[in-house]
């Protein structure tokens, strides 16, 4: 009994003795700060995380109107589940190891663990002109929705558990590194010269690429090519693209961590390339099938904000014209290899945000100008450069290859503890029921 | 002419629209339906709340055939919504009087 | 009494509901259904993917009727669900042994 009491104290004075340390440390941080907090930059970024933030609930809706009734809840609470895990984690650790202290090149260290020394600053290697927790919250909203992203490969049949176990180490092996590799102060590829504006290469990239390798380790949904897996409510997927379309104002245009220029044109070039690829998907399917359709439409729109992302801060209108139409083309024949391959990425996670986030980090070193911005040091092929298209393409190759391995060592070694899939009669029951015990409809 | 009227797991809508399609069985009708039988239900659980709901979805496949053809038409769906787990079905076969097309006024077998 | 079964045009449920009216049937039953006849289906395109649907929208009406007036309902049906078109759909006419009003106990033509 005694020693019982002896422990609880002895943890208390543990517990104080570090809140106490934070609470000194925070406040050298505060007393340490050299840049001058910018209200326009703050009022933005933190406006811009919120719509961010509003793009994973479009996300969900976006993938739920895609897959059977059976599975629409189970779909959409994929999505959620992100913003509270990765939510939690990022102030945990994730912040910390993506955007701390450089060890190698390859990952930050554990120092901002928990926030800590993270305060109002700003942080003047990320954003000088805003404190330096709206730079984690903004940063927050990228690490939620790109795992999130995944979750359209493995759709109608991951079971829960497998599912919230695979985003976790995914997150921790494959976010982290890679947003440190492009975006950390000392990461390679920064250091290297590779540029990516708002997330081509750490969002769409990382998620496309192993979005194929989930699928193709998951293997097909149970009738592939033979059941009918039609979208159950395009509705719901329209709202969701439109909500996903609102909110990429705030990830690129916010992505200039500033209420300028370059943020401005960031907006512009996201509404241009989304608008472009939507009417060229559109233009597309009417000469090739015959008849326009909402989901084409839909999936032009995605395939091109998600192409002009890397892009967006460092190029000319005209050139998020050219991202946008092509993007279009690209995609609406990658979606069809999964018919040719026989691998069931089931709402095309690799074939529109795969293949558009690899056209797009190509296109900056197609594109970019330092007219544009300074960040620019030589411009793309088009515009004079030839070096910044070798150092995309090395990134891109490189952060699809690191993304496709560690997710294949991931999924291999959770299907050793759990198994990924649900039961065969699970999945015809639908995921709803059987991982959730609710139904979307009771109709 | 039997109306042979099946209810069957949904998933397996495809495989004995099939099978009726091989047997030269052109005209169905399908209902999305719920159905009860030996088939366990699930538990629903809301905000606390738990339903155990066993009433499931099925999928009824109704169709109208002549008498001589009814063996081969319930043997087709048997085969085709076989699984062997329960939940798997029933097929029901009532008589019919008559059949009318709408468009023609046939009436009688030919009008099936 | 005679069971009534039509599969028509979803279009063409007000039409037969306001004929059975003037005929003087009261008690019908619609259900939504999906029908595959002679009516070819429509070829669906999603994201690359094809589907050849030929499973169509289609509502069913389903009236109890005396025997005596099985006729008249048939000929009341098929002059409101006509266009002339494939697809109008078919009658399905069979006997009903018994038919009880829930609410009153009564049995037989009086419950209908």
């Amino acid at each position: 009994m005694g020693g019982l009491v002896f422990r609880a104290r002895m943890l208390l004075a543990t517990l104080g003795a570090v809140v106490f340390c934070l609470l000194l440390s925070s406040g050298v941080a505060f007393a340490d700060s050299a840049g001058k907090i910018n209200a326009g930059d703050t009022a933005w970024v933190l406006v811009s995380s919120a719509l961010v933030m509003f793009m994973t609930p479009g996300l969900a809706l976006f993938y739920a109107g895609m897959v059977r009734r059976k599975n629409a809840l189970g779909t959409i609470l994929q999505s959620f589940a992100m913003v509270g895990i990765i939510g939690l984690l990022w102030v945990v650790y994730g912040y910390s190891l993506a955007f701390g202290t450089d060890h190698f090149g390859f990952i930050g260290s554990l120092e901002w663990a928990g926030l800590r020394n993270v305060g109002v600053a700003p942080n003047l290697d990320y954003a000088p002109t805003i404190p330096h927790q709206a730079f984690v919250i903004f940063q927050a909203m990228f690490a939620i929705i790109t795992p999130a992203l995944i979750t359209g490969a493995f759709a109608e049949r991951m079971r829960f558990k497998a599912f919230v176990i695979f985003s976790i180490v995914w997150f921790t092996v494959v976010y982290c590194p890679v947003a440190h590799w492009v975006w950390g102060t000392g990461g390679w590829l920064r250091n290297y010269g590779a540029l990516d504006f708002a997330g081509g290469i750490v969002v769409h990239i990382s998620s496309g690429i192993s979005a194929l390798c989930c699928a193709i380790m998951l293997g097909r949904r149970k009738g592939f090519n033979r059941e009918e897996f039609k979208p159950h409510n395009l509705t719901m997927t329209l709202i969701g693209t439109g909500m996903l379309w609102f909110g990429w104002f705030g990830f690129n245009a916010g992505s200039a961590l500033a209420a300028n220029g370059i943020a401005t044109g960031a907006f512009l070039a996201t509404n241009t390339a989304g608008a472009t690829a939507a009417v060229a998907w559109m233009m597309l399917e009417w000469c090739h099938r015959g008849k326009p359709t909402a989901l084409g439409v839909a999936t032009g729109a995605i395939a091109g904000l998600a192409a002009v992302t890397p892009a967006s801060g460092f190029i000319t209108p005209v050139a998020s014209i050219a991202i946008g139409a092509i993007v279009s083309v690209i995609c609406y024949f990658a979606i069809m290899l999964k018919g040719k391959f026989g691998y069931d990425d089931s709402l095309d996670v690799f074939g529109v945000h795969g293949v558009g986030g690899i056209w797009g980090v190509i296109a900056v070193g197609l594109f970019a100008t330092g007219a544009i911005n300074p960040v620019v040091k030589t411009n793309g092929l088009f515009l004079g450069g030839s070096e910044l298209l070798l150092k995309q393409t090395v990134a891109a190759v490189t952060v699809a290859g690191y993304s496709f391995v560690m997710t294949f060592i991931a999924l291999k070694v959770i299907g050793v503890i759990t198994p990924l899939r649900v039961e065969k009669d699970d999945e015809e029951t639908g995921l709803d029921l059987t991982q959730h015990g609710e139904v979307g409809y009771s109709l | 002419m039997t109306k042979v009227e099946a209810i069957i797991r949904p998933g397996k809508l495809d495989d004995v629209k099939d099978a009726l399609d091989a047997i030269e069985v052109k005209g169905i009708t399908v209902a999305n339906v719920m159905g009860a039988g030996k088939q366990r239900g699930r538990t629903q659980y809301y905000r606390g709340q738990e339903y155990v709901v066993n009433l499931l979805d099925k999928t009824k496949i109704e169709t109208v055939v002549a008498d001589s053809k009814v063996e081969q038409v319930v043997e087709a769906i048997t085969k085709a919504a076989f699984t062997g787990e329960i939940g798997d079905g029933k097929i029901f076969l009532s008589k019919v009087d008559d059949v009318i097309r709408i468009r023609t006024g046939e009436r009688g077998e030919s009008a099936i | 009494m005679t069971k009534i079964e039509a599969i028509i045009r979803p279009g063409k449920v007000d039409d037969v509901k306001e004929a059975l009216d003037e005929v003087g049937v009261k008690g019908i039953t619609v259900i939504n259904v999906m029908g595959a006849g002679k009516q070819r289906g429509r070829t669906q395109y999603y994201r690359g993917q094809e589907y050849v649907v030929n499973l169509l929208d289609k509502t069913k009406i389903e009236t109890v009727v005396s025997d005596d007036m099985s006729e008249q309902v048939i000929e009341a049906i098929k002059k409101a669900a006509f266009t002339g078109e494939i697809g109008d759909g078919k009658i399905f006419v069979s006997k009903i042994d018994e038919v009880i009003r829930i609410r009153t106990g009564e049995n037989g033509e009086v419950a209908i």
